[in-house]
């Protein structure tokens, strides 16, 4: 299981970039397209994009320390 | 250990205060599209600016930031002090929203002043939650943190229980005429007051937190916990891990079960604006009891298992559920037998043509068209036979299980992810980001995903199920289900 975690953890340090770029790329088209609303508005976009690139770097962070083997041993540690 | 008598008034103190918090925090949620015409009229950008930033930065940005100032302030002078503060400050705000002059009397500062004084309720909304939760969690023994907490946990779904009664209460009281054109929507705001004063009193009578003066009293309190919380590896990967493998799936499934099926009914349904409501509230009711049960049964069984399953369950069954909620009130598929057209002001200049359809379910459709100045603007309100809107309420009550499994143990859970000294910061930043952000995107996400080409009314599904599933697998593999059997 341990092992499973570890490697796993690669993949919670790829999801967070690549989810953010997509937002990215959806708040460009949305902004420039013909979607109406708040959809279009480029303000909740830049709000939302602020507060989730941390949240992307933070995934990122938990794969690195998931990578690592931080969490092989949760057990003894968490709830 | 806490006496039996002790515990309950520490519950109810935290509670009550809790729940009025909540309460604050929705009415404005209801009440926005008065809120909108008040302050935000449409037309002018400034205002459009002012009203986004009410709506997005309150939830998202502010309630994490309350999450760290008041943790912090939690952590360094006590719980007590910190989550009164933080009732003051939401009372306050809604207290003076209700006071505000619309645009149309003050211009300019109005839309200002509201957009201010919701900042500070999603301020004050970030600091309760974790110090009522860790207030809770230190006074019980730690056999039975669960059930404990679980009271808690049921005043968010109270709040919008109260939130919702007390609306429509004032707005049958004094006329919707009244309610949505003078000045009946004020007073649900005015009515916060006495609420918090009440709440106030209760709070104030309360002690600190033993655990925090245990450690104040040896002098162990930390002298900066943003850093101990954030600063060490050590503390900082199990904010992470309560993050991503709890709270940002409980937030979704939250907001999917409660806001989102609300925001379903009323808009994608057209159901008519009351009997909506009442599903969501009779539902509410039969579910939150369920709170108590899955907090008391992980102190039995574990929390992990429980949140993971109302995450799963949230999963699998999320897409079928709206399916059938839309099916009961798609009248395009029932057997229409009766249909009154009523035409109203002909003389003048708007007309009104009310068409009442009748379908032999017992169901019947209010198609109200209204043409002033050349343009026509259409509403459909569907109102549900007695036996369709049971079925509806029943699935409602499904989903809401789902929060009470997700929800019910997580105070609990985070509680006792970290030390006493950090605790109030640590945990009450996973719990914002969680539930504010991932919860609070919900329906700006799931519009987004409806916006897409090739998609329907339920695409916008796949945002929630997605962070569920996401959480789900992180929690799965990453957290454990320790037991605490032993009081301590």
């Amino acid at each position: 299981m341990d092992k499973l975690k570890r490697y796993l953890g690669i993949i919670w340090m790829l999801i967070g970039p690549v989810l953010f770029i997509m937002l990215v790329i959806s708040a460009v088209n949305n902004i420039n397209g013909h979607a109406k609303g708040d959809v279009s508005n480029p303000i909740p976009w830049l709000i939302i994009l602020a507060i989730f690139l941390p949240i992307a770097i933070g995934l990122a962070i938990f794969g690195w320390y998931a990578l690592k083997g931080n969490y092989d041993k949760t057990d003894k540690q968490s709830c | 250990m806490q006496s039996v008598k002790g515990i309950w008034k520490v519950i109810t103190a935290s509670s009550v205060g809790t729940l009025i918090e909540w309460y604050d925090f929705y009415i404005f949620g209801s009440l926005s599209t008065i809120i909108a015409q008040k302050f935000f009229p449409s037309g002018n950008p400034t205002t459009a600016l002012l009203s986004t930033l009410a709506t997005f930065a309150a939830g998202f940005i502010v309630r994490p930031f309350g999450a760290v100032f008041f943790g912090r302030l939690g952590d360094l002078i006590g719980r007590k002090y910190t989550f009164l503060l933080t009732l003051v400050l939401m009372g306050g705000a809604t207290f003076l929203i209700g006071c505000v002059p619309s645009y149309a009397t003050i211009g300019g500062w109005a839309p200002f002043l509201v957009l201010m004084l919701r900042l500070l309720q999603g301020l004050a909304l970030g600091g309760e939650y974790g110090g009522a939760a860790t207030y809770v969690a230190e006074h019980a023994p730690a056999n039975r943190r669960g059930f404990y907490t679980s009271w808690i946990q049921t005043t968010a779904t109270l709040g919008l229980f109260l939130s919702l009664g007390i609306i429509l209460g004032i707005r049958r009281l004094v006329g919707v005429e009244e309610f949505t054109n003078g000045n009946g929507w004020r007073y649900p705001f005015l009515l916060s007051i006495v609420l918090v004063i009440v709440s106030i009193i209760i709070r104030l009578k309360m002690k600190e937190s033993p655990m925090f003066t245990k450690l104040k009293q040896g002098g162990k309190i930390s002298s900066n916990p943003l850093k101990e919380s954030f600063g060490h590896k050590e503390n900082f990967k199990m904010v992470l891990l309560a993050l991503f493998g709890a709270t940002m799936g409980q937030g979704v499934i939250w907001y999917t079960s409660q806001f989102y099926a609300q925001n379903f009914i009323l808009t994608k349904c057209n159901i008519e604006y009351e009997q909506g409501n009442s599903i969501i509230l009779i539902a509410i009711v039969l579910a939150t009891p369920f709170f108590i049960l899955f907090g008391h049964l992980s102190d039995k069984i574990g929390r992990k298992n429980i949140m993971l399953a109302g995450m799963l369950l949230g999963v699998l069954l999320y897409r079928p559920i709206f399916s059938e909620i839309y099916s009961i009130s798609d009248t395009s598929k029932k057997t229409f037998i009766a249909e009154q057209k009523i035409v109203t002001d002909a003389a003048s200049q708007s007309n009104t043509l009310v068409v009442i359809k009748s379908f032999d379910n017992g169901s019947t459709e209010k198609i109200t068209t209204k043409i002033a100045d050349g343009k026509a603007t259409e509403k459909k309100e569907v109102t549900l036979s007695e036996k369709s809107k049971w079925n509806m309420i029943l699935l409602v009550f499904i989903m809401v299980l789902f929060v009470t499994m997700a929800y019910g143990p997580i105070a609990a859970f985070l509680v006792e992810l970290f030390p006493t000294r950090i605790r109030y910061t640590s945990m009450s930043l996973p719990y914002h980001i969680g539930n504010g952000v991932f919860g609070g995107l919900v329906p700006f996400i799931a519009t987004l995903i409806t916006t897409l080409p090739g998609t329907n009314v339920l695409s916008g599904l796949w945002y929630p199920i997605g962070v569920a599933l996401l959480c789900f697998i992180i929690g799965s593999l990453y957290l454990s289900n320790k037991i605490n059997l032993k009081h301590g």
